[in-house]
């Protein structure tokens, strides 16, 4: 029996807002593979809860307008078998499928990746280079916020008690032209998390980069995009010296720390060592279109 | 209490259960069905999975709430009514791939779900697609490697060990 105190239902987003708002301390559960986990551990912050699993109204897929919106609801397995990501947004198929393995494919969402705040989330680098509009409800409305600044801390999202992530809106005129690739460093090809992820996004022009996008989990407090590389890269042709600039100016940009799973000296040289690949990863995409 | 609507293996049923429960208690200690086994508790082994609507899922980490109006499959609906194995219960015990057995009952729910998935493709299936499939299973005993045969010899193909391994138990 999980230990969980208060239980509410909601039928809807409407509902859960106001169950969120009726019952201070309450919080949302989704897929519930945080959530469950927290509770199996005796995790007080999460014995009062409101059921949203599987509320359909989470799972929309809509493409329109040169926008795709993906609802929070989604699983990783759905994401991965939706055509619209596959086609236009890959690397966030990619990035799911990184994921634990498939029960908890099956069963966590994409929502709950990024609202639950982790740093090792598999999603987020990804989502970080796709820049995506979050959509939040609240009380007073629907607001957006930027993927980027939405980790606040470890754990910590720019969410209030009351709001519940709808999704992620795509623009995906603004992707044309972006090759994108993620790649997760674990112990083991499944069944763990990331000891550093990192996905670039590359756009170039004219044999130039017109556009970095480097993002890492694991590197710092929270999951970040990397602003000094980015600078670093900008015109710059894609070859050796260019990339050597990049990763130069990357060690400004992250802080890894040393755990049990790695120390910082080793962290540090998967991230250089990631980004060259991803940044060359990311250039072969876009020649071939994604 | 909430009242819950389940269809497990094939049998209709409606129970009055706590919104506090998992669906493996509730399979286990209230439906009596004990393949379905409880190892983490988190998510991590995968000896608690069962099929929620074909879908391999860790019933330890499902609210049975969840299950609302969904079918349920567990071990003990794999096996024929007269108690025949399945073939990929078979497969499992001609490639020797069953030791203490307390993984078996999840990873025979997930390869007959991805039997049912690649059934158009079968001869196609590598082995990496095997091992990624059922990744969301530890299993203590057998090293894994006569688990991929297991689920080769259930695709049909010939498996060199599995024959060995029949040679031995004779
Ligand atoms: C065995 C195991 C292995 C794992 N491996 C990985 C891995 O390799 N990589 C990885 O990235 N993750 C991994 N995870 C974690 C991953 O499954 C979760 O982060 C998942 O994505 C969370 O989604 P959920 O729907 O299960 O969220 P829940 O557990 O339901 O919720 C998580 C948090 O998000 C909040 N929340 C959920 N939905 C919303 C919403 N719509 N609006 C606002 N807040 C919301 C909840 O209140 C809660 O705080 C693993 C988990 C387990 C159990
Ligand atoms: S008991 Fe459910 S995954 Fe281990
Ligand atoms: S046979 Fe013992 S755990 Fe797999």
């Amino acid at each position: 029996m999980f230990d969980i105190q208060h239980y509410y239902k909601a039928e809807s987003i409407a509902q859960a807002v106001e169950m969120l708002a009726a019952h201070p301390g309450s919080r949302l559960v989704a897929g519930g593979t945080d959530v469950l986990v927290k509770l199996r551990h005796f995790d007080d912050k999460f014995t009062r809860l409101v059921d949203i699993h599987a509320l359909p109204e989470l799972k929309k897929i809509a493409a329109q307008d040169g926008k795709l919106f993906l609802g929070s609801g989604l699983t990783f397995a759905e994401t991965m078998a939706c055509e619209a990501v596959t086609q236009y947004i890959p690397v966030l198929a990619e990035a799911c499928a990184t994921v634990a393995g498939p029960q908890i494919r099956n069963m966590g969402t994409i929502g709950g990746n990024i609202a639950n705040g982790a740093v090792s989330a598999d999603t987020a680098a990804a989502l970080l280079v796709l820049e995506p509009m979050l959509v939040i409800q609240g009380r007073e409305g629907v607001r957006r916020a930027a993927m980027e600044g939405f980790h606040t801390g470890p754990g910590q999202v720019a969410l209030a008690a009351d709001e519940v992530l709808l999704g992620f809106e795509f623009d995906l005129a603004g992707l044309k032209g972006l090759g994108a690739a993620y790649y997760k460093y674990a112990m083991r090809s499944a069944m763990d998390i990331a000891t550093i992820g990192c996905a670039a996004g590359v756009k170039m022009e004219g044999g130039r980069i017109a556009d970095l996008r480097l993002a890492f989990t694991v590197a710092a407090p929270t999951p970040l995009r990397c602003r000094r590389a980015e600078a670093a890269s900008l015109n710059q042709p894609l070859n050796d010296a260019a990339v050597a600039k990049i990763i130069a100016a990357l060690e400004e940009d992250v802080q890894p720390r040393t755990s049990w799973r790695a120390t910082r000296e080793f962290r540090m040289r998967i991230i250089k060592t990631l980004a060259g690949r991803m940044i060359a990863a990311a250039a072969e995409g876009a020649k071939r279109g994604n | 209490m909430v009242k819950l609507k389940l269809h497990v293996n094939g049998r209709d049923y409606e129970l009055d259960v706590d919104p506090r429960e998992s669906l493996l208690t509730v399979l286990r200690d209230r439906l009596g069905l004990i393949g379905v086994k409880k190892s983490c508790g988190v998510g991590e082994c995968g000896a608690c999975t069962v099929l929620l609507n074909g879908v391999p899922t860790d019933s330890c980490l499902t609210l049975a709430v969840w299950a609302e109006g969904q079918c349920v499959r567990t071990v003990e609906g794999v096996a024929r009514p007269e108690g025949e194995l399945s073939p990929v219960q078979r497969a499992y015990v001609e490639a020797g791939a069953v030791q203490c057995g307390f993984c078996t009952p999840g990873l025979v729910m997930t390869t007959t779900a991805f039997l049912e998935q690649n059934k158009d493709r079968l001869a196609s299936v590598t082995r990496e697609e095997i091992k990624r499939a059922h990744a969301g299973h530890l299993c203590r005993c057998t090293g894994y490697e006569m688990i991929t045969e297991a689920v080769e010899l259930a695709l049909g193909r010939e498996v060199k060990g599995a024959a060995e391994c029949l040679e031995i138990s004779k």
